[in-house]
């Protein structure tokens, strides 16, 4: 096949035209775009900009409106994925796409299976598996149930399961969500030899820092459209954003100096198991005082959503001891826990934070309907609860057309808006917050920053996991990294680096006494 | 067609007549889908009758009678209709909690045979009616909520899933029944006078009154019954632990980070559901039976889902979807004997009607009907089912 | 994604709160244990009892003493106890052992049965035979179950699809074959087969297409079988006058049916019987050592990644849900044409449901499903061969319902994870919306 390195500009894939509207929503608006042989190819922009969907339809998921896609010159028209991949096209999706309970081999495999006779071969399976491995340097273990691996190799073996299918086109989601600092590096050295072995990648990511480090060419697309095709060497940061968000945008969060007070949350010793009995917290310490922000970095599958519910009462310690507002916390329950002061808002926002079939109202005293405000002896008050729902949209602007409307009729960022209204109400000292602006738009994250820095301005004691290292850099006072379930290090915010925290997260050392 | 489409759009104007009734006036949920689902049911029930036959009609016509014929048929259709009530409300309640109640078939049995046990007991005859009629209806009620929080207890501390934990329920408490009904040595609870295994009669004092002797007897059990309806709709409306079993219904995810304790909602949901069933059963035993056979609510808990779905799980639509499966099996021996058509086409009917309303979307095609109200039983994946 | 979490789960009791599963069953061997050689042991009477293999006259067998017999099976209780609790070099034996004593129960069972009888011996091949016997529309039912649910798609309408095929099949052979020709009985059956298909297929449209829930889909085909076959026997099957005719006939197995003393009883049988072996191997073989039987898996665990490597997902789940349902109809027509040549209401008598319930205890697997649908089988066969026996303890008749009942009790327990957890594939249940 060709042997491209730096080749002049052969299109493998071309993209003319898309549209594609999902009901209420133009998802891509006439997207055009090209893949040249060889090229990494940037797609980038915000959450919600539609690139994922323009995958999508390259890899034969979503069906165009309307618009032309070409392999290597020859229109295309994808009735499922199967066509896409014997056209040699590839997609790693954000969200893993494996069996968990098959091994790595059967993961492979599947959809395009080796037979011997009626029968599947997995032998000849597992060699081939192996050869690719070792061409791409991409180590897995054909017979590891997929299951038991970290994400990392996760990842490896969704590469392969592409390379298997003799991928040249590979379309790979927000790759780097998962990986530390390091992994990251390491990612960006296959992805290049990648593609002097003749790949042509898409790329796409929201993350500024990687597109330059690694594209060739960057597209950027801001609400369904694309609104610009440059080269790496013609971009800066700056000029990246100010394209995908379509103004200014202020890199910095603006905030006062901390003015820490007593300690609010004292965590000893903390232990927790995840949904499967497997410990995932062992052994964490904390303490958070008012007035602060304590940031809680590393890769996500570190235990970082135990240890959020694990403090908020939803899951029981197994060992530890966990102290709010100086009284011994251990064991309470979410509502005691909520009541001593505590506002908790949600890593995942579909699944705990709101009830989607409920109207905006009954999301909004979801935890406090019981209270003598909102009921009498068991009998709930419509009447208050409207009107305190009435006064929250309005001071929290929640774009909606009337607070008895489903939840879920509303975007991301709204909805976000209605859990940070709910949770930010009432006499809270301090607020456990984690990955707040997953997912949404630059207009969000920063109505969200600046409502979590008041708090804190407040004297609210502020513990905020998330898996966005930028996000940790500019909002926290002080940050901690966590590591296999433990506290691996803490550093104050205005001494850290990207490089010191990245070692962190990586090994759970800076390397100085290893 | 277009005889078959006028036809369709007086149906249709009659429809939006009585859902303004309904829901402006009665304040009910739309019920457009199950009056087309009913409608559908009797076409294809009626080509299966042409296909024997008989003139369809003709047999609808008798089946008709004896629904509504006269006072006596009426008053036997409600009667049989009550107990329909209870099983569909059990349904109904679990459902709003998002469990899946298959175990009212169970839970009856369960109810049935301490209402029975009770209500036999040899002090009950000293004590007057008005204490030993209520002393009766909590037994059997405490039995259909035992049985019934057990698969909650399941739930809620292992995570055993309630559908398979009813479904062994529901036969061991049959070989349960039929030991205690059918065992001469030793006896357990089997009446030795009677040929057929039962259990003996109750007290006279524990004897719900009856309203009128019609086959089977009307009598006072149905405004505990249908009182309860009211009961259930203000409580899932109006009142917090209504808002918590309903929270826990559509997130329990949610409801836990909300600080609901989402196992007590579920135990108590399944014991409460189960209350329902037990409450239907026993007044079965005091008001019609008089003593507890093992086969008498064969397929009532099974019927209940299907009118819990017809009603779309509004505890006071129940009442009018339960009287409509009671009257039809009422009338039903009426179609056999006049047109002689067998009284299984009912049953095939309402087969039909549980699958039209479940499949709604059937309907909606047919009858272009629009996307009114989100059906609860769509578009959820039962979590851990199965 | 698609994690199966339950409310336990979500409320966190399952972590911490519970004992130990294996310090749980430990002590529950060991208490069994003390009780067998303290307590039952010299409470039975020590004359001898005899395990015949072939009928009377003159069979052989082993005569054996029951109070040793108990004695031994206890020694085996409390050393897998002590495995339990021994320390963790010798804990790999700790699983083989629960297991074996596990399995001790069935003669543990036997033994007593018959030292609390008048009779002093019972033929067990015949019992292990009737056990099989009885077992064949479970393990057809869990067959069914097990296409069904690996593939992603609940199917609570086992006990309707068999009712089904079962009506239809007889009604076929009624009408047709006045109940008595051979070639008119196979028409009949391959008829069975092809309304389990139908029925099944009644469900796949309804859950998959029109993504009705699931278990009311089941609800929907179990009232609407009873009611069908209802309808015909009334109509069709009465009305024709042929309410009963010939089965099956039985034939012994080439060379297996001459070992002397078991092969007359344990390798002759109807030819349903035998294709439930078929089936149930057919099974083990296609689901995991084909493509489509990895693909088929696939759409029960994460069906949204097998449609991103071209499965189509909607296909594979319309062809398992209907594969299923043709066992299922084989199943029905082992009830009216097979067991019996004549047709009931509500014949099946919850079969399916019980079939469902031995798919639960074999932890979705083939092998599993069939060691469950044995065990109801043999509990079934026990329960009608302690009537016959005239078991007492103390006075007190040991009643058919029990031994009928214990089965559901086991399952009951495998369910609450008690005796390890049984886990569903994780996409069963969950409705299946193609991308656009």
């Amino acid at each position: 096949m060709a042997q491209a390195g730096n080749s002049t500009a052969r299109p493998v894939l071309e993209i003319e035209g898309i549209t594609k509207t999902f009901p209420g929503v133009v998802a891509n608006d006439n997207v055009s775009l090209t893949l040249n042989q060889g090229e990494i190819h940037c797609l980038l922009g915000e959450n919600g900009a539609g690139k994922s969907t323009l995958m999508n339809m390259v890899f034969g998921l979503y069906r165009p409106d309307s618009g032309i896609i070409r392999v290597r010159g020859k229109e295309v028209h994808f009735e499922d994925s199967g066509e896409a991949i014997a056209q040699g096209i590839g997609m790693v999706h954000q969200h893993f796409q494996l069996i968990p309970v098959f091994t790595v081999a059967e993961n492979i495999v599947l959809g395009n299976e080796i037979t011997r006779g009626a029968f599947l071969d997995l032998d000849t399976a597992r060699r081939q598996i192996d050869a690719l491995a070792e061409r791409y340097g991409l180590a897995v273990d054909p017979d590891a149930t997929v299951g038991d691996l970290s994400v990392g190799e996760q990842q490896r073996v969704e590469l392969v399961k592409a390379l298997f299918r003799d991928a040249d086109i590979l379309i790979l989601d927000e790759p780097t969500a998962v990986l530390t600092p390091g992994e990251v590096d390491d990612f960006f050295e296959v992805v290049k030899s990648l593609t002097q072995q003749g790949k042509s990648i898409i790329f796409i990511t929201h993350k500024l820092r990687e597109v330059l480090a690694v594209a060739d060419r960057i597209t950027v697309l801001r609400a369904g459209q694309v609104v610009g095709t440059t080269t790496a060497e013609g971009a800066t940061q700056q000029s990246l954003a100010n394209l995908m968000v379509g103004r200014d945008v202020v890199f910095r969060v603006d905030k006062a100096e901390p003015d820490p007070g007593e300690s609010l949350i004292r965590v000893q010793g903390l232990r927790a198991q995840d949904d499967r009995g497997v410990e995932t917290v062992s052994g964490f310490d904390v303490e958070v005082r008012a007035g602060e922000i304590f940031g809680i970095a590393g890769v996500e599958g570190n235990g970082q959503r135990e240890l959020v519910e694990t403090i908020c009462g939803m899951r029981p310690a197994t060992g530890g001891r966990i102290e709010m507002l100086g009284k011994d916390a251990t064991g309470w329950s979410p509502r005691k826990i909520n009541e001593l002061g505590v506002a908790h808002i949600p890593e995942n926002r579909s699944k705990h934070g709101v009830v989607a079939q409920y109207s905006i109202a009954d999301n909004l005293v979801l935890n406090r309907y019981h209270h003598r405000k909102f009921a009498r002896r068991g009998v709930r008050n419509g009447a208050a609860i409207n009107g305190e729902a009435i006064a929250l949209v309005e001071q929290f602007d929640v774009r909606t057309p009337g607070v008895d409307v489903a939840i879920d009729t509303l975007s991301g960022g709204n909805q976000q808006k209605v859990i940070v209204a709910r949770e930010l109400t009432g006499d809270l000292q301090v607020l456990v917050v984690a990955q707040p602006t997953r997912g949404l738009d630059v207009g969000s994250i920063e109505f969200i920053h600046r409502k979590i820095i008041e708090l804190r301005d407040r004297g609210v004691a502020v513990l905020l996991v998330s898996a966005e290292l930028d996000e940790i850099l500019s909002l926290s006072d002080r940050i901690g990294v966590l590591y296999r379930g433990r506290l691996a290090g803490t550093v104050d915010a205005d001494d850290a680096t990207r490089e010191e925290l990245g070692l962190l997260m990586a090994t759970g050392t800076t390397g100085e006494h290893s | 067609m277009s005889s078959v489409g006028n036809a369709n759009a007086g149906i249709g104007r009659a429809a939006g007549q009585l859902h303004r009734l309904l829901t402006e006036v009665w304040r009910l949920q739309p019920l457009y889908v199950s009056l087309y689902a009913i409608l559908l049911s009797f076409v294809v029930g009626g080509v299966l009758i042409s296909i024997i036959g008989v003139n369809p009609f003709t047999a609808y016509w008798a089946l008709l009678r004896g629904m509504v014929g006269g006072g006596e048929e009426i008053a036997g259709s409600v009667a049989r209709s009550v107990p329909f009530i209870g099983s569909a409300l059990a349904l109904a309640f679990a459902f709003r909690a998002g469990l899946f109640n298959i175990g009212a078939e169970g839970q009856l049995l369960a109810g049935g045979i301490t209402a029975a046990y009770v209500g036999a007991l040899s002090w009950m005859s000293d004590l007057p009616g008005i204490v030993a009629i209520p002393l009766i209806l909590i037994a059997g009620t405490m039995g259909g909520a035992i049985w019934g929080g057990i698969p909650g207890v399941l739930r809620a501390k292992t995570g055993a899933h309630e559908v398979i934990s009813t479904i062994m329920l529901n036969s061991l408490v049959l070989f349960g029944v039929r030991w205690m009904v059918n065992s001469r040595d030793p006896v357990v609870l089997r009446d030795t006078d009677s040929t057929v295994p039962r259990t003996d009669p109750i007290s006279d004092t524990a004897v719900l009154p009856e309203l009128v002797d019609s086959q089977p007897s009307l009598h006072v059990g149905i405004f505990a019954l249908v009182g309860i309806c009211f009961v259930v709709a203000f409580v899932l409306n109006r009142t917090t632990f209504g808002f918590e079993v309903g929270t826990v219904g559509l997130n329990p995810h949610a409801s836990h980070y909300a600080g609901i304790n989402v196992n007590r909602v579920i135990v108590a949901s399944m014991a409460v559901s189960g209350a329902f069933a037990g409450l239907a059963a026993a007044s079965e035993i005091s008001g019609t039976n008089g003593f507890f056979q093992p086969g008498t609510f064969f397929l009532m808990g099974f019927d209940g889902i299907a009118i819990a779905l017809l009603a779309r799980t509004n505890p006071v639509a129940i009442i009018a979807a339960a009287l409509l499966w009671g009257s039809m099996l009422s009338g039903a021996p009426l179609m056999q004997q006049e047109a002689d058509v067998s009284i299984d086409v009912v049953r095939i009917i309402q087969a039909m009607v549980l699958l039209f309303v479940a499949a709604d979307a059937i309907v909606r095609y047919l009858f272009r009907v629009r996307e009114l109200d989100q059906s609860p039983f769509k578009a959820t994946s039962i979590e851990g089912a199965v | 994604m698609t994690t199966v979490e339950n409310a336990a789960g979500i409320a966190g009791t399952s972590g911490g709160a519970r004992l130990d599963r294996q310090s749980v069953s430990g002590l529950v061997f060991g208490l069994l244990g003390v009780a067998l050689i303290v307590g039952v042991a010299p409470a039975i009477s020590s004359s001898n009892r005899r395990f015949n293999f072939e009928p009377p006259p003159d069979p052989a067998g082993i005569g054996f003493d029951p109070p040793t017999w108990v004695i031994a099976i206890g020694v085996l209780f409390l050393l897998t106890a002590a495995l339990g609790f021994a320390p963790p070099a010798a804990r790999q034996w700790a699983s083989p052992a629960r297991l074996l004593s596990a399995l001790a129960v069935i003669p543990l069972v036997l033994v007593l049965s018959l030292a609390l009888s008048d009779n002093p011996s019972t033929n067990i091949v015949n019992l292990f035979n009737e056990s099989l016997v009885l077992a064949t529309p479970l393990a057809l039912g869990s067959m069914t179950g097990l296409w069904c649910e690996r593939s992603g798609i609940i199917n609570i309408g086992i006990e309707g699809t068999m009712l089904a095929g079962a009506g239809i099949g007889y009604m076929t052979y009624a009408t047709i074959g006045d109940a008595q020709s051979t070639a008119w009985l196979w028409f009949s059956i391959l008829i069975s087969v092809l309304a389990g298909g139908l029925v099944a297929a009644l469900l796949a449209v309804l859950s998959i297409r029109f993504g009705v829930n699931q278990i009311v889909g089941g609800v929907v085909i179990n009232l609407f079988a009873l009611g069908l076959t209802g309808f015909l026997r009334s109509e069709v099957i009465v009305k024709s006058g042929i309410t009963t005719g010939v089965g099956t006939s039985e034939f012994g197995l080439p060379l297996l049916s001459k070992i002397p003393v078991i092969g007359d009883q344990l390798f002759r049988g109807q030819p349903i019987y035998w294709l439930m072996y078929v089936v149930v191997i057919g099974t083990w073989v296609v689901m995991y050592r084909t493509p489509w039987g990895l693909r088929v898996r696939s759409c029960g665990e994460n069906p949204h990644a097998a449609e991103t490597l071209g499965v189509n997902v909607v296909r594979i789940r319309y062809q398992s849900v209907i594969l299923g349902g043709l066992i299922a109809g084989l199943a029905g027509a082992w009830f009216s044409m097979e067991s019996q040549a004549r047709f009931e209401d509500n014949m099946t008598n919850a079969a399916g449901f019980i079939a469902l319930a031995a798919l639960i205890f074999g932890k979705w697997t083939p092998w599993g499903a069939f060691g469950g649908a044995l065990l109801f089988g043999f509990s079934r066969a026990l329960g009608t061969r302690l009537q016959f026996l005239g078991v007492e303890v103390s006075g007190f008749e040991i009643p058919s319902e029990f031994l009928q009942a214990l089965p559901f009790v086991v399952t009951l327990v495998v369910v609450a994870g008690a005796v390890g957890r049984s886990i569903p594939p994780a996409a069963s249940g969950q409705p299946f919306h193609r991308s656009r």
